[in-house]
């Protein structure tokens, strides 16, 4: 293989979505670097540091598991009450022989986001241990692949929506999941505005 | 070389520098001179000038969301079965009945979700290939912006698949009234994955390569 330096970091950016080079400048906090050419985000400073990523990803997963496994919403028609978790929904979707909504529902509400916040979870601790996690490229690919797919927000909605839609029909009772649900939609919201790739210049900070 | 990088101001791209920039974790490195595969020195991810056949991929997925697009829209998402007999919901139905049962802010936003997103997409992905394909030079500002569109709403047309999984995980009072998941939303949910892995596809860097012809 042939071989090819590095030419630095820090010295120059090209441009994700047209491959113009820029030379990359010390930006402040909260300020955004845009492409020249075609204005797309080039860089920007990372939103959070290690500890509170870590912190933040952390309340993610407590909550995750809240919202996984308390009802999202109950149904009370003449005396009898229904409810349903997402593992649930996703069972009887199962039961229904509609294996492909099943698994695309499971796949983009809980495994995605779960894979993503645990992979996060295990980086930054050992990030904050000043080391680089074993694995550190393929599970930052991991994160970076699984991140377009995870689809929390639009589940919230959806609950929002199905809330109205059942609303005619009986008397809805919002579970505790619905709330876990609010809040998560705010939580993930805040950890995907970290960019992965942040996540390399901490690995370099933390090398010796 | 004139095309290297530091000059002030008038910098090229980071190919016409001789450079590759990692998709990865951004790093840039130094092209070598044979055209043998390499990997990022930094993650170790493949390098690439531009994403391998970016246009016939992008059609073909596009392609394969057309045809399932037909029984997505055709084919009941959602069966209600009750008292007073089965009542099957498209998508298209499902919308009217949020409109005409009193919630027309929510027809609106799952009309905007399960029809106009998913069109909008496959119209816009399509024009884009075609666009490149011919190595149109104009309104490049437009088509660069166009894709950041496409792929920020992408993932919302998933809405109704979920407003289903939850109807029918709640409905299930024997007597009165049964939901189920009917095979429209396995066709619509595919149309979403196919329009995503499309846009995934799609180098938006090709928008902005002078004059050349690719794939």
């Amino acid at each position: 293989m042939p071989a090819i330096g590095p030419i630095g970091t820090s010295a120059l950016v090209a441009c994700h979505e047209c491959d113009t080079l820029h030379r990359r400048v010390p930006l402040r906090r909260h300020a955004l670097a845009r492409c020249t050419r075609c204005g797309a985000l080039l860089y920007s400073p990372p939103p959070f540091s290690a500890q509170q990523l870590f912190a933040l990803v952390l309340g993610s997963l407590l909550v995750f598991m809240i919202a996984m496994a308390f009802p999202i919403v109950g149904l009370e028609v003449q005396g009898t009450r229904v409810s349903s978790t997402l593992p649930e929904a996703i069972w009887r979707l199962w039961d229904q022989e509609r294996p492909v909504v099943a698994v695309l529902v499971f796949a983009t509400t809980a495994l995605f986001p779960l894979l993503e916040l645990s992979a996060l979870l295990y980086l930054l601790w050992h990030l904050l241990h000043g080391r680089c996690a074993p694995g550190f490229a393929r599970v930052v690919g991991a994160v970076q692949a699984l991140r377009p797919w995870g689809m929390i927000e639009v589940f919230m909605l959806g609950v929002l929506v199905a809330v109205v839609k059942l609303s005619h029909m009986a008397h809805v009772i919002p579970g505790v999941a619905l709330w876990a649900f609010g809040a998560l939609t705010f939580l993930l919201a805040a950890v995907v505005s970290f960019d992965p790739r942040h996540l390399w210049e901490l690995a370099e900070d933390a090398r010796p | 070389m004139n095309a290297a990088p530091g000059a002030a101001g008038a910098m090229g791209t980071s190919a016409a520098a001789g450079l590759l920039a990692c998709r990865a974790c951004g790093q840039l490195s130094r092209r070598p001179a044979a055209d043998a595969p390499c990997r990022c020195p930094r993650c170790g991810a493949r390098l690439r000038t531009r994403k391998p056949q970016s246009v016939a991929r992008t059609w073909a997925y596009l392609v394969a969301a057309a045809i399932l697009y037909v029984p997505a829209n055709i084919l009941p998402v959602m069966e209600t079965r009750s008292l007073f007999g089965t009542q099957k919901d498209t998508i298209l139905s499902g919308v009217a009945y949020l409109w005409t049962s009193g919630s027309p802010e929510l027809a609106v936003v799952v009309f905007v979700a399960s029809i106009v997103v998913p069109l909008l997409k496959m119209g816009a992905l399509g024009y884009l290939a075609w666009t490149v394909q011919r190595g149109a030079a104009r309104r490049r500002h437009e088509r660069s912006r166009l894709f950041r569109l496409v792929e920020a709403v992408g993932h919302w047309s998933m809405l109704d698949i979920f407003v289903v999984a939850l109807m029918a995980a709640l409905v299930r009072l024997r007597v009165l009234a049964e939901i189920e998941a009917g095979p429209g939303a396995a066709a619509f949910g595919a149309v979403v994955v196919l329009t995503m892995l499309a846009a995934m596809s799609f180098d938006a860097r090709l928008i902005w390569d002078h004059g050349r012809h690719h794939d």
